[in-house]
Parts: C-alpha cells; structure tokens; sequence
C-alpha cells in the first residue's frame, strides 16, 4: 500500500488571496466622470441674419482674457453673478428694465408667466478654462436656484428631488436655460 | 492528574475559518469583474476644474473623450497645450475623423446618443477649446460635457 500522500496546507491560501484583494483594491478607480452636459448649437448660416432680440432681454456677459468679468457693462464678480443672473431671469411684471414676460400654458402647472430673457455669454480666446467653468457654473446654480423655487410652490420639493418626467420636463419648460454663447472672436490678443 | 486534563476541554471551540479564503475569493473576484483599466493613457496634463452643478455621465460606453492640457513630457513638446485623441497629440482639423471613427465603433441604434467629454486642464486658454467646439458642431456632435471635480459649497 502506497503511502498516503501529506496533505497541503491550505492555511495560507487566505493570505494569497488577501495579497491579490489587496491589489486590486488599490488599483480599482471608481471614478466616475461628472461634469456639466450642454448642447452645442447646429453651425449658423453665415447669409442667415441673426434674430433680432430686444436690448432689454439680453444680459450680457463678457469675459475678457485676464479673466475679468463685464456684466452688462459693468464690471462683475463671480460671487454676485449667480444673483445678478437670478434676479435678471426671475418674474417682474411690468417693470420694464427687465425682460418681457410671456405666459405660457404649460400642462401640470396652468399657466406660468415666463421670461422671455437670454443670458448671452462672451468670451476671449485668452479667458482661462478655469474661469469659463466657474461662470458656466454660476450661470447653472442660478437656473437651478429659480427651478428649485418654482418646483417647491408647485410640487412641493426640489427640482434634483423631482421623480416624474412630466414633472421635470414641466418645470424645464417654465424655465428653459436660455444660454446663448457668442460666436468666438479674438479681441485680446493670445 | 485528570483533573487538569478536564479543564482543557472547556472553553469556546475554535472558530472553523477554512471558508475564509472562499470569502476572501469571492471579494476578490468582485473587485477583478468589476475593475476598469484605464483605456487611455494621458500623454498631457489634465487636471480638472471645479463646479458644483455637475451632473453624472451615464454609459460609459457612449462617451468619447478628448483631453486638452500641456504635454507631460515638457522638455520633449513643450507647454503650449495640446490635443490628445486616442493616444496621440493632434491637430483641431483631425477632430471630425477622430468623431467619425468613434461613431463608427458604435452601433447604430447608439451613435445620436454619443456624448463628447472634454477633460480639459482649468490652465487652458480658451482658444482652444473654441476651436474644438466649432469643429464639434460642424461635425454635429452636440452633445458635450464639460469634465469637472465635484466641488461642495460650504
């Protein structure tokens, strides 16, 4: 009769394992790509004319190449820009230093006056990434704080706290994000 | 004499721990499946900009990047900032071959779905982001996401 073979340790296979674990731990990134989702508009028709707006609906929004900021021709900062923004957009009916109000029938919430305004956003070639995030970012919180507001008196909760569709896309409707950004140019130089 | 043997025999029985590796296996296996290598390699710097209103980019799959930033190897390229597609720097008129090939990896149920990510560094000039959203339109790849760190308002 044969031996009988000793049998392996299998003691330290947990260890082997914990080691291997242990790799793929570290090397596993989790990282998940946020940042902010805007639609680029189809290329214009240079024989096309552009459409004609009213002065008083536009807010314009310039930022040159040392990223200084012009609002409206006044100099601007980022930290009052959410508000400048957020007042310009919001309902003033019948004041007539802000944008014509139009009322809109819009299914789930009757009807809504909106704003006919449009925040036009200009930049320099030189204008660093930076900046230009930290605007577009300033321009996103003020459209969210007037969806917010709007979706609290109608629904009762916040906008991102929004389930249904309809809901959403009723709120998007009362307050589309008019953003129009301007063809580039090259004003100050690189 | 036997009465020490009997309190040997007391206490609690050890814990069978011969399942540890078949747990330890299964952790194992989870974080194998679920790991991503990272596709591409950067060859330019990109750190992000910070925002607080970002959303999450939903299917992987359907997004195609492109990093602009100044090259890691300074010495060798320079600190001008530069493209990068696939793994090579390129030039702003190699964008529509670079968004036609990406469609083309795509099935064609899922290419209007195709969301361009821009990683760029926040050090970038303007200039050349510009120049590559033109060449995104003329393309028609409108949809794009502007790559940033979460930022938390205090």
């Amino acid at each position: 009769m044969a031996r009988k073979l000793p049998e392996v340790n299998a003691g330290s296979m947990a260890d082997i394992a914990f080691l291997l674990l242990v790799f793929f731990l570290v090397t596993t990134t989790m990282d998940v790509d946020t940042g902010l989702i805007r639609k680029l508009p189809p290329p214009v028709d240079p024989n096309q004319k552009p459409p004609d707006i009213k002065e008083r609906n536009i807010m314009n929004i310039l930022v040159n190449s040392r990223d200084r900021l012009l609002v409206n021709n006044k100099e601007g900062s980022l930290y009052t820009l959410k508000d400048e923004v957020k007042d310009f957009m919001s309902i003033h009916p019948d004041n007539l230093s802000y944008p014509d109000i139009t009322i809109k029938n819009i299914e789930l919430l009757g009807d809504v006056p909106t704003s006919k305004g449009l925040v036009s956003l200009k930049n320099d070639r030189g204008t660093s990434y930076k900046m230009y995030i930290q605007v577009q970012n300033e321009l996103a919180r003020a459209f969210k704080e007037l969806k917010d507001e709007l979706s609290m008196e109608k629904f009762g909760k916040k906008y991102d706290k929004l389930v249904k569709e309809d809901q959403i896309n009723a709120i998007d409707e009362a307050i589309p994000m008019r953003i129009s950004e301007a063809e580039p140019q090259n004003i100050g130089g690189n | 004499m036997s009465r020490f043997k009997k309190k040997k025999d007391s206490g609690l029985p050890a814990i069978s721990t011969s399942s540890l590796p078949d747990i330890i296996f299964m952790l194992l296996f989870f974080f194998m499946v679920t790991t991503v290598m990272r596709e591409n390699t950067t060859i330019v710097k990109t750190r992000l900009p910070q925002a607080s209103e970002v959303q999450k980019l939903e299917k992987k799959s359907l997004v195609s990047y492109i990093y602009i930033g100044e090259p890691r190897n300074v010495s060798l390229y320079g600190t001008e900032s530069r493209i990068q597609l696939n793994d090579q720097f390129s030039a702003v008129n190699e964008i529509p071959e670079f968004i036609y090939s990406e469609r083309e990896a795509r099935d064609e149920v899922d290419r209007k779905f195709l969301t361009t990510s821009l990683k760029v560094d926040e050090a970038t000039k303007m200039g050349v982001v510009t120049d590559v959203k033109q060449e995104l339109r003329k393309v028609g790849a409108f949809k794009i996401n502007y790559s940033t760190r979460k930022k938390v308002y205090k």
